[in-house]
């Protein structure tokens, strides 16, 4: 059993340790550092609940070593707040109510995140299939879809505040 | 759910690659996108002793034409697949197969080669590669190897005719003739689901509207991915007419294997076969025929 060194940059911030080659990503992210933002679902790359950014293209953390990471850049939910700012995404989430218990959001907006920078103004249909691996129980994902098309107006126009939304989070 | 303990080793060219399966042999597995091999690693149904990651080898990421062949890099991502202006153009069968693999944060990491050497029988790519009539290429300590697809899998799941000691390193196939054209078409419960059941067809028509060449391959109606070679002969020689449409797709649905499990019963699958191979072949007609 090999254990090995690794430097990864997450949210910015480089970060070192051991890892035994076995170490799943998300494990290493949640035990090892206390990121606990990203979240285990169903332990099978299944529901997204653990998706982050790694390198800039959305990947579910629990199917990748920790090892894999050496040397890569991460990003995950806690990156997503700029100096006390909510990023849009958590701001559309907010306003749109697009949560209930919570446990898909994490993922949910990193893979939003990873259609948005591909994509900046997806249809409805495209934001479906942009997050259809991750799967949330709660929401029938209406609001789901109603906050990526609310950050994706933010992300194209800063100053605009779609309207009726109550200009959450400022 | 923690994998049992491996050794890591990265491979930092494919040389490197090789010389580490050499080394050891049945003991290792290859490291790629990692989407099948690292849930069985948890469900402590593979417990190599090590693991050789390919993930670094940038050069095995690649499509490109070439002396009339479609060369595709083992390590290509299904995204890269699915949005390639090159494959949607020329090969839309390919989108068709990347896009309903799994769901789209997985093929950001997922890649044919993995799709392919794994030899799962529910995966998508084996069924359209052997309608294709592709060619993979081995590559071992003595050189490269070409392999036609039909003798890529053998008749047990998840095994191939890849030695220990080679990887799959590219997929090609033969660029398409002026007549010809494909799709690949899955029935699934839901998105990231395996197949119910999968059809790829794929034929070439000469000036007269005969058929010169077809493939038809099967997903996950059997315990290989199945090359429906009956039904390939019905239609040769034939002009793709609806009947003999018919008849193949009843040919195709006899050769299917199917078993009753969580996602049907046999004879509904047998008869999802049929319908997925007549929809295939008529828009592989379509398609042939300079239709979308």
């Amino acid at each position: 059993m090999s254990i090995h060194h690794i430097r990864v940059t997450i949210n910015g911030k480089l970060y070192e340790g051991d890892v035994e080659a076995r170490t799943l990503l998300v494990h290493w992210l949640r035990d090892g550092l206390r990121l606990t933002g990203t979240h285990i679902g169903c332990d099978t790359s299944s529901c997204g609940a653990c998706t982050i950014l790694v390198d800039g293209k959305a990947v579910k953390s629990c199917t990748m070593l920790a090892v894999q990471a050496d040397g890569r850049e991460l990003l995950t939910v806690e990156g997503l707040e700029q100096n006390g700012k909510l990023h849009p995404l958590q701001e559309g989430f907010h306003v749109e109510h697009a949560l209930q218990c919570g446990y898909c959001t994490p993922g949910m907006m990193m893979a939003a995140l990873a259609l948005l920078k591909r994509n900046p103004d997806p249809s409805e249909q495209e934001i479906r299939e942009g997050i259809s691996g991750n799967l949330c129980r709660c929401t029938g994902y209406v609001n789901i879809v109603k906050a990526i098309q609310y950050a994706a107006q933010k992300l194209r126009e800063p100053e605009q505040v779609p309207a009726g939304s109550g200009g959450g989070g400022e | 759910m923690i994998p049992g303990p491996f050794d890591y080793q990265v491979a930092s060219s494919v040389a490197e690659a090789i010389a580490l399966l050499d080394q050891h042999g049945a003991d290792a597995k290859v490291l790629a996108g990692g989407h099948s091999l690292i849930p069985l690693l948890r469900f402590r149904l593979a417990s190599p002793a090590v693991l050789v990651d390919i993930n670094r080898l940038r050069d095995l990421e690649y499509l490109q034409e070439a002396d009339g062949t479609l060369h595709i890099g083992a390590l290509t991502r299904e995204v890269d697949l699915e949005a390639s202006d090159l494959i949607r153009r020329r090969y839309p069968i390919l989108a068709d197969t990347a896009r309903v693999i799994a769901d789209p944060v997985v093929r950001n990491w997922a890649t044919i080669g993995g799709n392919l050497a794994h030899a799962d029988p529910a995966n998508d790519h084996p069924a359209t590669m052997l309608a294709l009539g592709a060619q993979l290429v081995a590559t071992g300590p003595a050189g490269q190897r070409l392999i036609p697809v039909e003798q890529f899998f053998t008749d047990s799941s998840f095994e191939t005719t890849l030695q220990p000691n080679e990887l799959l390193t590219e997929i090609r196939i033969p660029a398409p003739a002026e007549r010809s054209g494909g799709a690949y078409l899955k029935l699934e419960r839901k998105v990231g689901d395996y197949a119910i059941a999968g059809v790829a067809a794929y034929v070439a028509l000469d000036g007269a509207g005969q058929v010169t060449y077809a493939g038809i391959g099967l997903t996950n109606v059997g315990p290989t991915p199945i090359k429906a070679r009956a039904a390939e002969q019905l239609l040769l020689g034939s002009t793709l007419d609806d009947a003999v449409i018919v008849q193949a797709a009843k040919q195709a649905a006899a050769e299917a294997r199917p078993v009753s499990d969580l996602r049907g019963p046999a004879d509904y699958k047998r008869a999802m076969v049929e319908t997925l191979t007549m929809r295939a072949l008529r828009q592989a007609r379509s398609r042939a025929t300079g239709g979308a």
